[in-house]
């Protein structure tokens, strides 16, 4: 085999950060190459780099053999590397084929013949297997056919180098295994591949090669026979890692969050939670499966008092909650990680002490007849610091100059605050590296231990395994099955995040009064 | 007084107005949907379309020849469009302010332009100085068409290019690579970047365009409707414009029948004022004004503006 790319002594920094530290790397033709790193080793850096969306600080790079520049995106598609981005780089309301033909001339400059690109499009995709329909609009569609829209972009424009970043994280089980499928077909016909992750096991399982980044430096290239998950996690770490988290089996308590048929509207007035039953019990975490899009976040909104629900019942120990405003749902024990936390869970351009005290600095110590109390507070964001191991410079330091791990540390230290009885946390690890993710799953499982009712919302389907002591799937706004952790079948659940397969139909709450029952029976 | 009011509605003259009445404003939307397309807010058409007009007269009353008034309105109206694309593509700066910003000055130069260059000192704000404007042009056999042929086809030349402009601009988007290049611009700029698209040109390019025709639409209701200019002649007719594409929801269709919605109260009011029927004119003059606030109230609903409508383009940023 020969040689495609090389990259030799790749420097990136960014201000305060060196985010590529003199990188080589030599990919051939026809392999399946992985990147695999934590977040922030400078994975996508270096590729954007590769790709001319950033320039390096120096560093070479050859294309089969012959020194290039590559300025920017137009050079590197020239050449023929072509990028999947992580947020896909697509225009929703314009069609796949106009996504297509985005930025090259039409077959009939300058009139746009859609048609006829329409008609390549579906050539292409059958010879490479990605079926897709042309002229249907990109925000109509699932987002692992929006990912190979994208690959057939860059199929369109000859790439002979596909760059994945995170191609995975987007996709259910069943996708991720067409995606493998269609990278093996690309293989085959020589196009090399780049494949961008942090999961050990897709690396293991579809990648020739493997080269491992940590704190934007080259740990090593292995081949996948010759190495094991266990090594290449010490590799991306620097130390050993235990993913495994320790859960005593406890006994539910009573019932905190009831939820009864519960519906609500998405943003643009269409239904998105529908007829949604569950309960979450003291000791207990319940964890919600599902593609994203599937209306846990409007669940998560409804429950939060951030959105009406159009019909159906919320209850807090006993108490109707149902469209109470947030700061009433608060006042009940409930705590709530948002998935978004630069937009919802902090305010990015307040300090860490503003942010530590925004559900409490109301509240005695902390202000006093309507004036905030800037000792107490500065005492209690201290604490909080020291408690949570927030690495930050100062209480006074803007939220958003903290590393994803520590903001969402200060996430956890204000909702944690004050022993929740609920806590409803969604996404709670998005972006998240080892490290940081590791610390916040143990939070949760503390704060299972001492009584809180824990609902988690995640589309990390791994993680939904890990924690949960039940784990609902939720696909296109219903609860589709609801299945004890230890009886849990990932397969199945697979399925039923693809709607392919439900454990529950219309008489739904009837069923989870079953699996309550035989639950309940099972301790 | 509703007979009065009927014979309105009954008169050819009245539509011929309607048509003529929606030119400027058409002329000003219609130029500027490339640039909204593209993710601008074009809410500097006001100043455009003034200089346009100031430019006219100017061009106008120093050559005695009308088209080179209409050239240099062109020119003034993408000189303003330049700084407007320097400021809110080159810059980044807040589009709605720098807008503001452009509108008062315009306002502000047109008043000191115009009796500067007609030396009239204190007078010029008296009398009325005329110059060469724009002739009739009456398109042969469908002029002599009864009724239709003097509401449609015997008008300024501005009025048609402003009715051809619709279909044009539609033609652009929806059926040429650059339209799609100015759509994805809008709605993606960094999904355009990474196609290699230069999210600067579109939008640079289509600024100018809206500025030259926002330039034209002010020669036209200074040499063409009146053959002079008064202070601030065009009295937020750009912000009218702008209106209509709100109201047209971002599309040829839709912003041609808001221009035409605009056109019609305006045209209407000058008729009732001609009635003589005690209402003060004051009132009538609001009319245009008060049916584009009823209008964006009762029949936008939620209006569908690009996805990157109003905020700059930075690379390295996402």
């Amino acid at each position: 085999m020969s040689e495609l790319l090389r990259l030799e002594k790749m420097r990136k920094t960014f201000p305060g950060v060196l985010a590529n530290d003199d990188i080589d790397l030599s990919i051939e033709q026809g392999e399946i190459h992985a990147l695999l790193g934590e977040n922030g080793a400078g994975k996508t850096t270096l590729m954007n780099c590769v790709y001319g969306v950033y320039r390096p600080d120096r560093g070479r790079i050859f294309w089969k053999g012959k020194e290039v520049t590559i300025h920017q995106a137009r050079d590197a598609i020239a050449l023929g590397i072509g990028m999947v981005h992580q947020h896909f780089m697509l225009v929703p309301p314009l069609t796949v084929a106009e996504n297509v033909i985005l930025g090259l001339p039409s077959p009939r400059e300058p009139l746009l013949d859609i048609k006829a690109v329409e008609k390549e499009v579906e050539e292409l995709s059958q010879r490479y297997g990605l079926a897709v329909n042309p002229s249907a609009q990109i925000w109509q569609l699932p987002v692992g056919v929006q990912q190979r829209v994208e690959i057939l972009k860059a199929l369109y424009r000859k790439a002979e180098l596909l760059i994945l970043d995170e191609p995975t994280a987007v996709l259910t089980p069943i996708e991720v295994d067409e995606l493998f499928a269609v990278l093996k077909s690309l293989k085959e016909k020589g196009i090399s591949v780049i494949f961008i992750s942090h999961k050990l096991e897709e690396v293991m399982k579809i990648c020739d090669r493997i080269t491992v980044l940590r704190d934007g430096r080259k740990i090593a290239t292995l081949k996948t026979t010759e190495t094991t998950p266990r090594e290449l996690a010490k590799m991306m770490v620097g130390r050993e890692v235990f993913l495994k988290i320790d859960k005593p089996p406890l006994k539910p308590g009573e019932i905190v969050l009831k939820v009864e048929a519960l519906s609500a509207k998405d943003n643009r007035g269409l239904p998105a939670v529908r007829n949604v039953s569950f309960e979450v019990r003291r000791y207990e975490i319940l964890g919600i499966a599902g593609v994203d899009g599937n209306g846990q976040a409007e669940l998560a909104d409804v429950l939060s008092g951030m959105r009406r629900a159009s019909s159906g019942r919320v209850e807090i120990l006993g108490k109707d909650v149902t469209d109470c405003t947030p700061l009433e749902i608060i006042n009940h024990g409930v705590a709530y990680i948002p998935p978004d936390r630069q937009h919802t869970g902090l305010i990015l351009d307040f300090t860490v002490a503003e942010n530590l005290v925004g559900k409490s600095f109301f509240k005695s110590p902390l202000s006093k007849w309507g004036i905030l109390r800037r000792e107490s507070i500065e005492e209690f964001a201290q604490q909080a610091i020291q408690e949570y191991g927030i690495r930050t410079p100062g209480a006074q330091v803007k939220a958003k100059l903290l590393s994803g791990g520590n903001q969402q540390k200060v996430v956890l230290a204000r909702e944690l605050s004050g022993n929740p009885d609920l806590i409803i946390a969604s996404q709670p690890t998005r972006g998240l590296d080892v490290g940081a993710t590791e610390y916040v799953r143990t939070k949760m499982v503390e704060a299972r231990n001492r009584g809180a009712a824990i609902l988690l919302i995640s589309t990390e389907l791994e993680e939904v395994l890990t924690l949960s002591d039940r784990i609902a799937v939720m696909y296109g706004g219903e609860i589709v099955g609801i299945v004890p952790a230890d009886q849990a079948d990932i397969h199945e659940i697979g399925e039923m995040m693809a709607g392919t397969k439900r454990l529950v139909d219309g008489t739904l709450t009837l069923k989870i009064q079953e699996t309550e029952k035989a639950y309940e029976s099972s301790d | 007084m509703l007979d009065q009011l009927l014979s309105i509605f009954a008169n050819v003259e009245f539509y011929a107005a309607i048509i003529r009445m929606t030119t400027p404003l058409l002329l000003a939307a219609m130029g500027s949907l490339l640039a909204e397309k593209a993710g601008v807010v074009t809410f500097s058409m006001e100043g455009m379309m003034l200089m346009g007009a100031v430019g006219g007269i100017i061009g106008s009353g120093v050559t005695g020849n009308v088209w080179m008034g209409v050239l240099l309105a062109i020119l003034f109206g993408i000189s303003v469009g330049l700084i407007y694309a320097i400021m809110a593509v080159s810059v980044g700066a807040h589009q709605i302010v720098t807008s503001v910003g452009l509108n008062l000055g315009a306002l502000g130069l047109s008043a000191v332009l115009y009796p500067l260059v007609f030396k009239r000192g204190e007078e010029v704000i008296q009398t009325v100085i005329r110059v060469p404007s724009m002739p009739l042009l009456k398109i042969p056999i469908l002029g002599d068409i009864p009724f239709v042929g003097n509401v449609f086809f015997n008008h300024l030349p501005p009025v048609y290019i402003g009715y051809l402009l619709a279909p044009v601009v539609w033609f652009i988007l929806y059926r040429t690579s650059w339209g799609l290049k100015v759509r994805a611009v809008g709605e993606h700029p960094h999904a355009a970047d990474t196609v290699g698209i230069s999210v600067a040109k579109v939008r640079y390019a289509t600024i100018l365009f809206a500025g030259a025709c926002s330039g034209l639409a002010g020669a036209f209701l200074s040499i063409g409707l009146l053959g002079s200019y008064m202070e601030n002649m065009t009295a937020g007719r750009g912000f009218i414009a702008y209106t209509a594409i709100v109201f047209g929801k971002w599309e040829p269709t839709g912003v041609l029948l808001g221009t035409l919605l605009f056109g019609m109260a305006d045209a209407l009011q000058l008729r009732i004022q001609a009635l003589g029927i005690g209402i003060p004119y004051q009132f009538l003059v609001m009319f245009p004004y008060v049916v584009t606030m009823i209008a964006l109230i009762s029949l936008v609903g939620k209006a569908s503006w690009p996805a990157s409508y109003g905020s700059p383009f930075r690379r390295e940023a996402g």
